[in-house]
């Protein structure tokens, strides 16, 4: 096993026998289930009053009616959720003097960065598999375009996996698993105010870097089912930065 | 082994460490002695390379632990004030974890793990969840961690704080039992320990070594200063005068009550044979004489006031105490 494996199974451990993981994957299943019901229910409603009304049958199109709305709101609930799920990463290290044994053993603190971060992407990305069960019960009763559907859940785990590094770098600041997930509910809030910012300021430079460091127009574009390097890249580098932030802060730790 | 020069440590306007210096030999057990906040948990850190200091440097077994941090975490083995373990683990899992991020080697760390979990006494609780035990027991899996990786040098802050009288026995012969193979440096407020394990004792009192010595010569160094305090049975105006008279004698004070008298004696001078004899022959019959226990505080006094000069030298701080 090498050192990033060892955290990451230790982190995994210590995740499935806190109580926390499953509330907190029960809430955004039931969630992420109910907006799906809701969007179909609402789909399958108009459907039926344009048949009424041309009296032809028409064609269902769920990529618009149901999927990406379904993709933006998950995003919403990422935003709140995400937060609970990086807050113990350091801080709880931090409080209980754990951080000691970390920081006086042979591992290197970008190690020690990495396997956290693995280790919550790979819950995530379990949680977020569950929810495919979405469309492959819908594929039974419905055809619909598949590609913005496998791009959609690119953007969300691009997006979820920008956010847990902004939770993990919050994490790392303080020893109050509280105050880190303000902390980093905070930072994704303003991440995204700078979108809305963006689009108020209109089509200058200030304008387009504020759109273009905000998430919104690139999670818009994946969930759209356009394919762009330089959405991929932003949500990259976004991470890399959020890496090498949360990498200064365990590291500054040390110096106080 | 260890080799600490000139170091000092700033945390903003506040030193918490200033100027200080000392060498462990390979094999020793040394303990830092001094009151809560004189910087004991603060120069541990630093020996482990989890903090840098703001000047000076620190060498452990030939390698320094700002340029080879690496290499002297693999020496060092470091029981924090508090143990660092992770609650939710059990004692298996954990030191599992713990030889992992030692780098033990896969094939012997079951074995390493037997070994220190018999050493330690934790065979019982091997399988059980660590935020489930006991104080005691908690502790020990601490002191498991840090002896894992058989590292040559040991760090221990505080090993038997927060322990019952059975249980910092069993703790101290542990670490009896590790000296000769490791090089151990304990810290520790209680006097009492350190005399009975180490064999050399670094006294640091406000962030500068007050005094290094063995726990005997220490021992005997403050026993010259002891108080006495005698109970009589008969109260006899002329003993206090008298008192005043035995060569040695600094000051005689009334105690609580008219039958008891506190006696202040001079360095290097046990009056006791002379002071019986006395109130022997006077015939007002001793109940009780008894030389004052030292607490820690006595020991900083004695020994912070020793530093002036004229005094009977004792180390002086900011001097390379090699022993």
């Amino acid at each position: 096993m090498t050192p990033v494996q060892t955290i990451v199974a230790k982190e995994l451990r210590s995740f499935f026998v806190s109580p926390v993981v499953y509330v907190i994957a029960a809430i955004f299943l039931a969630m992420v289930g109910l907006l799906a019901y809701w969007a179909l229910a609402n789909a399958s409603n108009q459907a039926l009053r344009l048949m009424q009304i041309q009296n032809t049958y028409a064609q269902l199109n769920l990529n618009d009616m149901l999927f990406r709305p379904l993709f933006r709101s998950m995003n919403l609930i990422l935003m709140i959720i995400l937060p609970l799920l990086t807050m113990r990463l350091f801080a709880e290290e931090r409080k209980l003097r754990t951080f000691e044994l970390l920081l006086t053993s042979p591992i290197g603190v970008n190690e020690i960065v990495s396997g956290k971060f693995m280790s919550v992407l790979l819950v995530y990305a379990g949680l977020l598999s569950l929810t495919g069960l979405i469309p492959i019960t819908l594929s039974a009763y419905a055809t619909f375009d598949w590609r913005p559907i496998y791009l959609g859940y690119l953007a969300l785990l691009l997006q979820g996996s920008l956010m847990l590094a902004i939770g993990l770098f919050a994490s790392a600041l303080t020893e109050n698993q509280i105050i880190a997930a303000f902390l980093s509910f905070g930072f994704i809030l303003g991440l995204w105010m700078l979108g809305a910012l963006g689009t108020v300021v209109g089509d200058t430079a200030i304008g387009q870097v504020l759109s273009y460091l905000s998430f919104t127009e690139h999670y818009e574009r994946l969930i759209r089912g356009l394919l762009n390097l330089k959405d991929i890249l932003y949500y990259l580098s976004g991470m890399a930065f959020m890496w090498f932030a949360a990498h200064q802060a365990v590291d500054a730790y040390r110096w106080k | 082994m260890i080799d600490v020069q000139h170091v000092t440590k700033r945390y903003g306007s506040m030193t918490a460490l200033d100027d200080i210096s000392f060498s462990i030999n390979e094999g020793e057990i040394v303990a830092f002695l001094g009151p809560n906040g004189a910087g004991k948990t603060t120069t541990m850190r630093i020996l482990t390379g989890f903090m840098p200091p703001t000047l000076g440097t620190v060498r452990i077994a030939g390698f320094d632990c700002l340029e080879t941090p690496w290499e002297v975490k693999k020496h060092i083995g470091y029981l924090p004030e508090t143990p660092p373990l992770y609650l939710e683990l059990t004692v298996n899992e954990y030191l599992l974890f713990v030889g992992r991020i030692k780098r033990i080697h896969p094939e012997q760390l079951p074995e390493r793990m037997d070994t220190i979990i018999a050493q330690t006494g934790l065979a019982d609780v091997r399988g059980r969840v660590i935020g489930h035990l006991s104080r005691g027991y908690r502790q020990r899996v601490g002191l498991a961690q840090a002896l894992l990786h058989n590292p040559p040098v040991l760090i221990l802050d505080e090993p038997t704080t927060g322990l019952d009288p059975n249980q910092i026995i069993e703790i101290r012969d542990l670490i009896k039992n590790l000296a000769g193979s490791h090089t151990i440096i304990l810290s520790t407020h209680m006097l009492a320990e350190a005399t009975a394990i180490c064999q050399r004792v670094i006294i640091i009192h406000q962030g500068r070594i007050v005094a290094v010595d063995t726990p005997e010569q220490l021992g005997a160094k403050l026993r010259e200063s002891e108080t006495l305090s005698m109970t009589v049975k008969q109260s006899d105006p002329q003993l206090l005068e008298a008192l005043h008279h035995i060569p040695g004698v600094i000051r005689v004070s009334q105690g609580a009550t008219p039958q008891t008298y506190v006696l202040e004696t001079q360095m290097g001078r046990d009056i006791r044979e002379e002071l019986t004899k006395l109130v022997v022959a006077r015939n007002v019959g001793l109940l009780e004489l008894k030389t004052q226990p030292l607490t820690l505080e006595d020991v900083f006094k004695v020994l912070t006031q020793t530093d002036k000069p004229g005094g009977p030298s004792i180390s002086t701080p900011g001097v390379n105490h090699q022993l």
